[in-house]
C-alpha cells in the first residue's frame, strides 16, 4: 500500500496479476484462435491455440454474410449515437434548472428523477411495447432509440456536476445578458464536459450491450443490434459451426474494444465516476 | 455489467441532501419578484421538455403497468377481468415464478461476494506496486466492455461438454468432465461463473478509486502506532476506509446480478427443466412469449419491489454504520 516493495514481493505480485491476467484474458483468446480453425480442428484440436488449417476467411465470410453484419453494426452505431444525443440534449437543461434555478414544482420533478432512478426498463417494457405496437413502431429504428431518450440518471449525474460550478460564472453570463437557455449550451455544457463524456460512455457500454428491449420490439434481422444480430446469427446457423460462430462473436465485440483500447483513461475514468455518482 | 443488466442507471448510492436553496443574485426586495418569476419561468421551460418525456416514457407506464398487474389481461384477447389483490396472490402459489425468484438468489448469492472480493484483491495487487499497473487495469476492464451476447457465446463454446477447453483441461488433470449448462445441478453455478468473470473488472475499478481516496497519511500514521506489516495496516486503515465503497460496489453488484438476462437468454433459455429461469426470464416469457400481460406486470411490480428494498437496505446502512468522510 506504501513504500516500495522489496524485490521478491515485486516479482510475486507480478507474477499473480499475470496469473491472473491469463485467467480473465483466456476466453478472448479462445474466441480470437476459435475464429480461425476450421470445424473439423474445433471438434478435434483440444488445446491448440494456432490452427493446423487457417479456415479464417471462411468463417469471417460466412459471419458477414449470413447476416447483414455491415447494416447491424450500423444499426448499432446509430441507435447509441442517437440515444446518446438525445439523452444529453433532454438532460442538461433540465439538470440545470434543477441544480441552480428556483421554482416551484422542483420537488415533483426530482421525486420524479428518483421514481426513474427505481424503474429499470425491463420492468415497464409490457406497457410502452403496447403502446409502441399501437403506434405501429414495432421493427423501426426510432423505436430502439424513444424509450432512451429520457435518462434520469444523466439528469442525476448532471445536476450533482452542475451544483459544483460556481454561482459567479452563471451570474456573470447573465449579466452579459445571455438567455438562461444560452447558458446552458454556451456556458454549462463546456464546464460540464467531464461529466457528459463520462455519461456519454456509460451510455453508449449500456445501449450497445442491450439485449431485452431489441429483443422484445424488433424482429427483422435487418433492423437488428449487435447482440440482436449475434442471437440471429445462432439461429440461422444450425449445429456447431464454433468457427464461423466465433468469427461473428469477434467481429461484433471488436468496435467496443478497440474504442476502449483508443481511449482507456477516458472509458475507466468515465465508468468510475457514473459508477460512484451514479 | 454495462452489461448487464444493461443499465445502471437505476442505482442510487445517494441519497438526495435535504434541498439546498440553489443560489440568487441579491436584488432589492421591489425587484426579487419580477426576478423569482423569471427565474421559475425560465426553469419551467427548460425542463418542459424532459417533463413530457417523464409523463410518457416512466408515469404512464409505471400506472399502466400497476393497472395491468391487477387483472388477467392477455394480449389479443378482448376482454379481462379485475382479480386485484389475488393476482398477487396467485404468484405465491406460482411454482414457476417461485423457482425463479429462487433461482435468481441462487445466482446473486454466488456472484456477489466471488466478484466483490475478486474485485477487491485486483485493486489491492494493483496498488502494491508500480509494475504495469495501467496495463493490468486495462486487461480486467476488457470483459467490461466486451458484448455480453457475444462472450455468452464463447463461454459456451469454452463449456462445451465434449470438446470445451474448460473440460479438456479439466481431464489433463484428472478431473471429470461436468456438463456446465446442461446439467440442472450446474447451470447456475456455471452461469454465476460468466457473471462474476464480467462483474470483476468493474468492481476492481470501483475499489481502486477508493482507494487512491485513502489519504497515505494514515498508514504512516497506523505504522508508527504499531501496524508494521501490510496485513495489519490493511485491516487497520484500508478495510474501514473502503466501508463506503464496499457497500456501493456490493450493492451495484447485487443490482446488476439480480437483472441477469443476457446470459441466460443465450445460452439456456431458463433450462434445462427451468432450473435457470431468472426473473427477467420469466417476466419475458409470460409477458412476450406466452403473452400474459396480467401476470407477468404483476411479476415486473414485484421485480421493482425487490430492487427498492435493496436500495433501501444499502441506503439504511449507509445511514447508520459507514461514516469515516
Amino acid at each position: 500500500m506504501i513504500g516500495r516493495l522489496s524485490p521478491p514481493a515485486r516479482a510475486a505480485r507480478l507474477a499473480l496479476l499475470l496469473l491472473l491476467a491469463g485467467i480473465v484474458t483466456f476466453p478472448f483468446l479462445f474466441m480470437i484462435s476459435t475464429s480461425l480453425k476450421p470445424q473439423s480442428e474445433v471438434f478435434a484440436s483440444g488445446l491448440a491455440l494456432v490452427p493446423q488449417h487457417w479456415s479464417a476467411a471462411e468463417n469471417f465470410a460466412k459471419a458477414v454474410t449470413r447476416i447483414p453484419m455491415a447494416r447491424i453494426l450500423m444499426n448499432g452505431v446509430i441507435v447509441c449515437a442517437s440515444i446518446v444525443v438525445f439523452q444529453i440534449v433532454f438532460a442538461l437543461p433540465a439538470a440545470y434548472a434543477l441544480a441552480k434555478l428556483r421554482f416551484r414544482g422542483r420537488e415533483i420533478v426530482l421525486a420524479l428523477v428518483i421514481l426513474g432512478l427505481l424503474v429499470p426498463i425491463h420492468a415497464i417494457s409490457i406497457p410502452l411495447y403496447a403502446a409502441a405496437r399501437s403506434l405501429n413502431l414495432l421493427n423501426t429504428l426510432s423505436v430502439l432509440v424513444a424509450p432512451f431518450t429520457l435518462s434520469v440518471f444523466a439528469i442525476f449525474l448532471f445536476r450533482q456536476f452542475i451544483k459544483s460550478i460556481p454561482d459567479d460564472l452563471i451570474l456573470a453570463a447573465r449579466s452579459d445578458g445571455l438567455s438562461e437557455n444560452a447558458i446552458v449550451w454556451r456556458i454549462i455544457l463546456p464546464n460540464a464536459w467531464p461529466a457528459a463524456s463520462a455519461f456519454a460512455i456509460f451510455s453508449v457500454v449500456a445501449h450497445w450491450n442491450d439485449l431485452y428491449w431489441p429483443l422484445i420490439s424488433i424482429s427483422k434481422t435487418e433492423l437488428a443490434t449487435p447482440p440482436l444480430g449475434l442471437l440471429f446469427f445462432r439461429a440461422a446457423e444450425a449445429g456447431d459451426d464454433y468457427g464461423a460462430l466465433m468469427a461473428a462473436t469477434v467481429v461484433i465485440t471488436l468496435p467496443l474494444i478497440l474504442f476502449f483500447l483508443a481511449a482507456q483513461r477516458l472509458f475507466i475514468e468515465g465508468m468510475t465516476m457514473t459508477g460512484l455518482k451514479g | 455489467m454495462l452489461r448487464d443488466g444493461p443499465l445502471r442507471e437505476d442505482l442510487m448510492p445517494e441519497v438526495l441532501p435535504p434541498e439546498d436553496l440553489p443560489p440568487r443574485g441579491a436584488p432589492r426586495d421591489a425587484a426579487r419578484g419580477e426576478i423569482d418569476r423569471h427565474e421559475a419561468r425560465a426553469a419551467w421551460l427548460l425542463s418542459l421538455p424532459t417533463l413530457v418525456l417523464m409523463l410518457l416514457l416512466l408515469v404512464l407506464p409505471c400506472a399502466a403497468l400497476v393497472a395491468l398487474s391487477l387483472t388477467d389481461a392477455e394480449l389479443g384477447v378482448p376482454e379481462m377481468h379485475f382479480l386485484g389483490l389475488d393476482a398477487y396472490l396467485n404468484l405465491l402459489t406460482d411454482r414457476d415464478f417461485i423457482r425463479s425468484f429462487r433461482n435468481t438468489a441462487v445466482y446473486v448469492g454466488l456472484v456477489t461476494p466471488a466478484s466483490v472480493v475478486l474485485g477487491l484483491v485486483l485493486a489491492l495487487l494493483i496498488e502494491a506496486g508500480t509494475d504495469l499497473r495501467a496495463f493490468f487495469r486495462s486487461v480486467f476492464f476488457l470483459p467490461v466492455v466486451a458484448l455480453t451476447v457475444a462472450m455468452a457465446s464463447v463461454w459456451q463454446y469454452l463449456m462445451h461438454p465434449s470438446f470445451g477447453p474448460i473440460n479438456l483441461m479439466l481431464k489433463l488433470v484428472g478431473l471429470p468432465s461436468v456438463n456446465w449448462l446442461g446439467s440442472s445441478d450446474i447451470v447456475l453455478p456455471a452461469l454465476a461463473l460468466i457473471g462474476i468473470w464480467q462483474a470483476v473488472g468493474f468492481n476492481m475499478v470501483l475499489f481502486l478509486a477508493g482507494l487512491a481516496g485513502i489519504n497515505r497519511d494514515l498508514y504512516a500514521a497506523a505504522e508508527m502506532d504499531g501496524a508494521r506489516s501490510a496485513w495489519s495496516r490493511f485491516w487497520t486503515v484500508t478495510w474501514p476506509m473502503l466501508g463506503p465503497t464496499t457497500l456501493f460496489v456490493v450493492t451495484i453488484t447485487v443490482i446488476n446480478a439480480v437483472k441477469v438476462f443476457e446470459t441466460v437468454a443465450t445460452l439456456t433459455q431458463g433450462g434445462p427443466a427451468k432450473s435457470s429461469d431468472v426473473l427477467l426470464w420469466t417476466i419475458y416469457q409470460e409477458g412476450f412469449v406466452y403473452l400474459h400481460v396480467g401476470t407477468a406486470s404483476a411479476m415486473a411490480v414485484v421485480f421493482i419491489v425487490v430492487l427498492m428494498a435493496l436500495l433501501l437496505v444499502q441506503t439504511r446502512i449507509l445511514e447508520r454504520k459507514v461514516h469515516y468522510t
